[in-house]
């Protein structure tokens, strides 16, 4: 499935809305972040839900499984789902 | 004597852990290669003294962070005997890769499930048995918090030592290229003995988060818990503080005074007015770190700190900072000193130390107290408290300035990814022993510098031993006098310069050196530096006193928190040189329109 194909750009984290969840499907960030993400369980495969988002491009909130995560978009923008 | 380290994430409540094992006997340890403060304490398990080291927390054995090469250098260098893992046993998803990561290395290991009231709360099941089986290491659930399990996880901890193999350190290389395979069985042994139900959030914490993380309500309540936090200390210290001087009073005029009339007046004065004043200067900070401390506790382990950070990220980042970081800055408001050392919450240095150049000019009491008295004495009433809100303003700005202007120089890798725990509340024994190991480490480390520092203006203020103390002829006198083509441009007299270099030591002692210098009453004082300087001199040697060193304690600090003469260096000549240029730009400036 070639996401290209329909002209529309991959959908990252940074682009949900509080309430909407979805499936990481990579991250595309230097690697130490990707460690970092990882080790914070955020890894392909899991299911991630944004909670809320603080005002003026603040940071997410996210849950994943038991645990909450805050996040800013620049990182988020690294993380692929669909 | 055997060694354990412990080891986890961070929020796994490991240092409850720590602490509830070993009691207050931990102590700030050196290691070789280490460049953070790693607490141990020596217990007896069994029959035999144990050394228990406090690891910092860390997501990834494997990973970058400044935490993580700490743990990481620790295992390598010293031989332990056994790992202790502690996990939060509401997370085993992730938490038990960490375990993994540690297996791997080939130790003997314990792992401890904590928080595992919390777990049942929710209504997690782990199988703890099996557990145990599949990761082949003893497993206990535990609550270190309330000290559930303690117990059985001291008795699994001496067992496992008593049947270990000598010592080793780690060979941690060869473990990574083991984490993706790593992955798979975590999520076999997740599957198999962790039961989480659909929804396993605490209901308690998302209702208290709808308020208090509000769009619209969460900033100002924000600012309503700080300045609650905030009235809490300062109120509640004030007189503790006065409390303290009081009783110093009375020990040097009841005690220490009688004790040595016998002596030359100059020995005299030096055990009087350097040695006791010294002394004092340490002591009066303590009530201040004890209840700072106290009051810490219950944000940080309230889980409130997260919450802080999410609301001032937005503008935080912009600066280089995060939200904990505004959080210090405003508790610098009271004193700078506990602010300083509150910054240890921050993990990367680079934030820290970010942070830690920008709290010292947090108009702090000490100030308020020299510009209240200016202000009074130079300023119509109705100008008074303008001057002072301008003063206010100047803080902030001298702080955001110095944040933009440094945060590319002291640039830290290390993307905001907080956690953000449900809120707990921490126990009153968390809190004591907080405050009290707070203040325990400020007299070791910070007591012996502001003692020397004050000393050492003692002797400059003192000699050489005929001509009046402090006057122009005095040491001070000489090196106010050779700061004089400097401090000219400012609007800042010979005589006022002598007031700065004691200003050096404490703020609270630049009115008493004043009146000293002019050789008047307190009460008097008002009156002589009115009639000697106009507003635009006083209104430049304010803001000289506010962005200048705010005083000794807070250098002492400054250099116990970064362990870098370099950074120290920094952080007293940067606001020097800050300090000058706003002067001189006022002063220049307000001469120039004509005022």
């Amino acid at each position: 499935m070639d996401m290209r194909a329909h002209d529309t750009p991959v959908a990252t984290l940074a682009d949900l809305l509080p309430g909407q969840h979805a499936t990481i499907t990579g991250l595309s960030g230097e690697s130490e972040l990707r460690t970092r993400l990882q080790s914070l369980g955020l890894r392909p495969g899991r299911r991630v839900t944004v909670v809320r988002r603080s005002r003026f491009g603040g940071p997410i909130q996210i849950r994943l499984g038991t645990s909450d995560l805050l996040i800013r978009p620049q990182q988020a923008r690294t993380i692929f789902i669909k | 004597m055997k060694r354990v380290a412990l080891l986890g994430m961070p929020n796994t409540g490991k240092s409850t852990f720590f602490n509830r094992l070993t009691g207050a006997s931990a102590k700030v340890g050196n290691w070789p290669g280490i460049t953070v403060d790693l607490l141990s304490a020596r217990i007896l398990l069994g029959t035999e003294m144990v050394e228990v080291v406090d690891l910092p927390g860390i997501y990834n054995l494997h990973g970058f962070a400044e935490d993580e090469r700490v743990a990481r250098t620790f295992l390598e260098e010293q031989p332990v005997d056994l790992l202790v893992v502690i996990t939060n046993a509401t997370q085993l998803d992730r938490q038990l890769a960490l375990a993994l990561q540690l297996q791997a290395l080939g130790q003997p290991m314990v792992l401890l499930l904590n928080m595992i009231d919390e777990a049942r709360t929710l209504g997690i099941h782990i199988d703890q048995q099996r557990l145990a089986q599949e990761l082949g290491m003893p497993v206990v659930a535990i609550s270190a918090k309330h000290g559930m399990g303690m117990e059985q996880a001291r008795q699994a901890i001496t067992q496992a030592l008593h049947e270990a193999h000598p010592p080793r350190a780690a060979d941690i290389e060869r473990t990574f290229a083991e984490d993706s395979a790593l992955q798979t069985r975590l999520d076999a042994i997740f599957s198999a003995t962790v039961d989480v139900p659909v929804s396993a959030t605490d209901r308690l914490t998302d209702r208290l988060d709808r308020l208090l993380l509000h769009p619209w309500l969460g900033l100002p309540l924000f600012f309503v818990a700080m300045l609650g936090m905030f009235e809490a200390v300062y109120t509640l210290g004030a007189p503790l503080q006065d409390g303290v001087a009081w009783m110093l009073e009375r020990v040097k005029t009841g005690a220490v005074s009688p004790a040595v009339t016998a002596w030359p007046p100059l020995v005299q004065s030096f055990v009087l007015d350097g040695l006791f004043d010294g002394i004092g200067t340490i002591l009066s900070f303590l009530p201040i770190i004890v209840l700072f401390f106290l009051f810490m506790a219950i944000i940080e382990d309230s889980g409130y700190m997260s919450r802080a950070a999410f609301l001032m990220d937005a503008f935080m980042s912009r600066l280089g900072l995060d939200g904990r970081a505004f959080v210090m800055q405003l508790m610098g408001f009271g004193c700078n000193v506990p602010a300083l050392m509150g910054t240890r919450v921050m993990r990367s240095r680079g934030l820290r130390l970010l942070t830690m150049l920008i709290i010292p000019f947090s108009l702090c009491s000490a100030r308020l107290q020299v510009f209240v008295f200016f202000t009074t004495a130079i300023f119509e009433p109705w100008a008074a408290p303008l001057v002072l809100f301008s003063l206010y303003l100047f803080s902030f700005g001298a702080a955001f300035l110095t944040a933009v202007l440094y945060r590319r120089r002291l640039a830290h890798a290390e993307p905001l990814l907080l956690e953000l725990p449900p809120y707990r509340f921490p126990t009153l024994r968390q809190m004591w022993l907080r405050g009290w190991r707070e203040v325990t480490h400020f007299l070791r480390e910070a007591s012996g510098f502001i003692l020397f520092g004050v000393v050492l203006v003692w002797i400059l203020t003192h000699f050489p031993k005929d001509v009046p103390v402090a006057s122009p002829e005095t040491l001070a006198g000489q090196l106010a006098a050779l700061f004089e083509p400097l401090m000219q441009p400012l609007g800042i007299d010979h005589l006022m310069t002598i007031a700065l270099l004691f200003g050096f030591v404490a703020k609270e002692v630049v009115l008493g050196a004043l009146a000293v210098i002019y050789g008047v009453g307190e009460s008097e004082l008002a009156g002589i530096v009115s009639s000697r300087i106009d507003w635009v001199q006083a209104y430049s040697f304010m803001l000289f006193v506010l962005i200048y060193t705010p005083c000794l304690s807070t250098v002492a600090v400054l250099k116990q928190e970064s362990k870098s003469w370099r950074f120290t260096a920094l952080a007293i000549g940067w606001p020097l040189l800050l300090a000058w240029v706003v002067s001189f730009v006022f002063y220049q400036g307000a001469r120039w329109l004509g005022l």
